[in-house]
């Protein structure tokens, strides 16, 4: 450790330790314009200077640079420092006079007017005032050194080789971040960059999920992390305390054995962007179900507020219900939870933002306890509902006061008449679909799904959360959409069946089995192949197949299959089936 | 009922998977839908199971028709059962050729357990085409008999 005094006070510091360090940590203030945390010093704006005891007397020096001696004795705040940093001000006032971070400095310092002039005077506000945070960036902690100065003297300037279009750039935005002035700025470009706009994911290269994820660590997206790409920044790893940040962390692939399976993987929500009619993704302010739910969340990117893209609070707000549901074209069935969210959203929306809440339905489905009740309440806040799809959502104008409104043309089926509603916000209350890997999931474990896409229950009444797989069970909205009360009590029946089944200690097996006679079996193992369960297995020795009862459904395609007969399957055996034939046709 | 000529009702036997078509069929009954008489149903696990020499024991016992039906495919409760059939039917409807009968005696179909419509639509629809065909006529059998 060492020792040294900073205007009066004395600390101990660590070695290495830059004089602007050790002054922070006693709070003692010291401008700066081209030291960022995360970037090595490199001292050419001389704001930051001090004054340091030497032997022949006091030296100014930069203090964002200079590293703390033992004995050192410091003064920041000096009339020397003081007319130091005034005529760097000065200096740097006569090129850029409407810079606003050196005119809040000059204010501070009590520099009114700058007593000299620059033939390279630049009015902008937002110019470039070569302190090299950027290229600095760019070049230390992203690696991609996409940006550097140019020429020298009075032309010094940043820029890309050549002042082309850089290949080197990744479009990380660090040097956006770090400038002072807001010279650089990101922007979005047609052909690469990301978004300006991220109002419902995540916007930086590692995040918290959600405010109640679990486990609550935030994770790094590989796509967006700098260091993925370049090698370069982990700036995270530095500022982590306790050193969780690792970069090499790989994924692990962990094998459990368990002897039962519920299957609940939940659902997918249908993409409106194909319905042209709705303009999802084409006008702005045209939301999905989920979209929305993240913006009334109040950890969530608005803190809860209700806003436009403008961030100004919607005047009107329409909410389409059965979007992709009940459609002929997308999916045939009801997703039963959409009508009562959409009847939540008019709720807090109306509550939020104040603004006229249209709903338009085919049929209002309020089916659960308390539904129709809420939905009784949400008509009495005001809430207008038009039963009749919506026809399409449009642009509804040109003009400045109907700037960014749209217009939702429906047919209201109440009153027999086609109507126009002016709204800002359009939410569409977008289908529940099995989710996208249903199919490789159901195969993994021999799961039937109906033709919905949804997991098939063994019994729709007398079995429904059991599946045609023993110990395979399945709950919530891979068997079917439904709302939260239902997911609960169904994945509670399922985890009472597996309990069942483990207090039990023993299945029961169906009698309808499959068996190989093995003295006709020749082992040409045709069986096998076919067996959707794997139930047949051959055994070397005795040179013959052999059906596993505990895996074998009884389905008979083996039993079809067999060229010996020597495969027979108990309850519909070759010699009952023929039997039946003599007698459905002996008449 | 006659064999020959007007008032010819055709013989057929189906064979319904359990979990699709012979539920199906369950669900024209109860829906009390209308449909022709003439099947004569076997119920089997999966139509999986239906062995072709089935098809042809049952066309030997004086069959006019036979009805394959199982689950839509992707839906077997079998997982794929009907992918099964479906082969068997396709290869043995090229052998039928051969033994010189008509292969649109013999028919497959998806039947789900909710298509208790298309069950009914179905056995008349086949009814009216085996009627059409006349009844089968085996040279051999008749030689044996
Ligand atoms: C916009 C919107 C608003 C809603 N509002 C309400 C409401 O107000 N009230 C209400 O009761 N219901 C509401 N619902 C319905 C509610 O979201 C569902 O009922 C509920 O989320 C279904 O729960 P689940 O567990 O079945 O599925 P999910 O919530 O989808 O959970 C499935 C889980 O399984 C995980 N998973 C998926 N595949 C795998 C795999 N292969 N391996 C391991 N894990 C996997 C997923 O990551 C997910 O965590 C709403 C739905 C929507 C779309
Ligand atoms: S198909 Fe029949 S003969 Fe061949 S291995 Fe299987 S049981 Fe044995
Ligand atoms: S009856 Fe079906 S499930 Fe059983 S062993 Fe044969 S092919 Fe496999
Ligand atoms: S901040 Fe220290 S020289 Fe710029
Ligand atoms: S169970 Fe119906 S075709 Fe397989």
């Amino acid at each position: 450790m060492i020792r040294l005094t900073i205007d009066g006070k004395t600390t101990e510091v660590e070695r290495g330790t830059t004089l602007l360090h050790a002054a922070r940590f006693l709070d003692i203030k010291i401008p700066t314009l081209c030291y960022h945390p995360l970037i090595k010093p490199f001292a050419a704006c001389r704001l930051c200077v001090v004054e340091v005891k030497r032997s022949w007397g006091m030296e100014l020096v930069p203090s964002c640079h200079v590293a703390c001696q033992e004995g050192m004795e410091v003064s920041t705040g000096s009339s020397h420092v003081l007319a130091a940093r005034r005529l760097v001000l000065e200096l740097m006032l006569a090129r850029w006079p409407n810079v606003p971070i050196l005119r809040k400095y000059a204010a501070e310092l009590g520099l009114e007017k700058p007593r000299f002039a620059s033939p390279l005077r630049d009015e902008r506000e937002d110019a470039c005032i070569l302190c090299g945070l950027c290229v600095r960036a760019c070049d230390e902690v992203v690696g991609a050194s996409a940006i550097s100065f140019a020429e020298r003297g009075i032309g010094r300037r940043v820029a890309t080789p050549f002042n082309l279009e850089s290949e080197s750039c990744i479009a990380c935005g660090a040097c956006a971040l770090v400038c002072p002035t807001s010279y650089i700025k990101f922007e979005a470009e047609d052909h690469r960059g990301k978004p300006p706009e991220f109002l419902l994911d995540p916007n930086t290269a590692i995040y918290m999920p959600t405010a109640q994820a679990v486990p609550k660590v935030p994770s790094i997206d590989r796509d967006s992390c700098i260091h993925f790409q370049t090698g370069g920044c982990q700036k995270c790893v530095e500022v982590c305390e306790p050193g969780a940040v690792n970069h090499k962390m790989v994924d692990e692939e962990i094998e459990v054995e368990v002897g039962q399976v519920l299957v609940a993987i939940g659902y997918d929500t249908f993409d409106p962007t194909p319905m042209a009619q709705y303009a999802y993704g084409r006008l702005d302010n045209v939301y999905t179900g989920l979209e929305v739910e993240r913006m009334l969340n109040s950890t969530g990117p608005t803190g809860g507020r209700v806003l436009l893209k403008n961030g100004k609070p919607p005047r009107a707000v329409g909410i389409v219900h059965c979007v992709g549901s009940r459609d002929e074209n997308y999916h045939r069935y009801c997703s039963r939870v959409c009508c009562m969210y959409a009847l939540k959203f008019a709720h807090v929306v109306k509550e939020r933002s104040g603004a006229e809440i249209y709903n338009f339905y085919i049929d209002m489905r309020a089916f659960g306890k308390g539904y129709e009740e809420f939905y009784s309440r949400v008509l009495n806040e005001g809430a207008n509902v038009i039963r009749g799809k919506v026809a399409e959502v449009v642009q509804a104008g040109w003009s400045k006061q109907k700037e960014g409104a749209l217009l939702l043309r429906c047919e209201d089926t109440l009153i027999g008449r086609f109507r126009e509603i002016p709204v800002d916000m359009v939410i569409l209350c977008n289908a529940i679909e099995p989710r996208r890997d249903a199919e490789q999931v159901g195969r993994l474990f021999g799961l039937s799904r109906s033709p919905d896409g949804f997991f098939l229950e063994r019994h729709p009444k007398l079995d429904p959360v059991a599946t045609m797989t023993d110990g395979i069970f399945v709950a919530g909205c891979a068997q079917g959409p439904k709302d939260i009360p239902d997911v609960v009590a169904q994945a509670c029946a399922a985890a009472a069946r597996m309990m069942a089944t483990i207090s039990k200690g023993e299945v029961e097996i169906d009698p309808v089995r499959a068996e190989v006679m093995e003295e006709y079996c020749s082992g040409c193992r045709v069986c096998s192949a076919l067996c959707p369960y794997s139930a047949i297995s051959y055994v070397a020795e005795r040179k013959v197949s052999q059906v596993n009862s505990a895996l074998c459904k009884g389905c008979g395609t083996c039993v079809a299959a067999c060229p010996s007969g020597a495969m027979t399957g108990y309850g519909f055996t070759d010699r009952q089936i023929n039997a039946e034939l003599e007698g459905v046709l002996a008449v | 009922m006659s064999r020959n000529g007007r008032g010819f009702e055709p013989r057929i036997v189906g064979f319904l998977c359990n979990w699709c078509s012979y539920s199906g069929a369950d669900l024209a009954g109860v829906s009390r839908m209308k449909s022709a008489p003439n099947l004569r149903i076997i119920r089997v696990m999966c139509s999986g199971r239906v062995d072709p020499s089935f098809i042809l024991r049952a066309f030997q016992l004086g069959a006019d028709g036979v009805l394959v039906a199982g689950c839509h495919p992707g839906d077997c409760h079998y997982q794929e059962g009907n992918a099964k059939a479906l082969r068997r039917v396709l290869l043995l409807k090229r052998m039928l050729r051969d033994f010189g009968i008509d292969e649109h005696r013999l028919r497959l179909e998806w039947i789900s357990a909710a298509e208790g419509e298309r069950f009914a639509a179905v056995s008349t629809e086949f009814t009216e085409q085996l009627r059409a065909l006349g009844p089968l006529v085996l040279a051999r059998r008749a030689e044996v008999a």
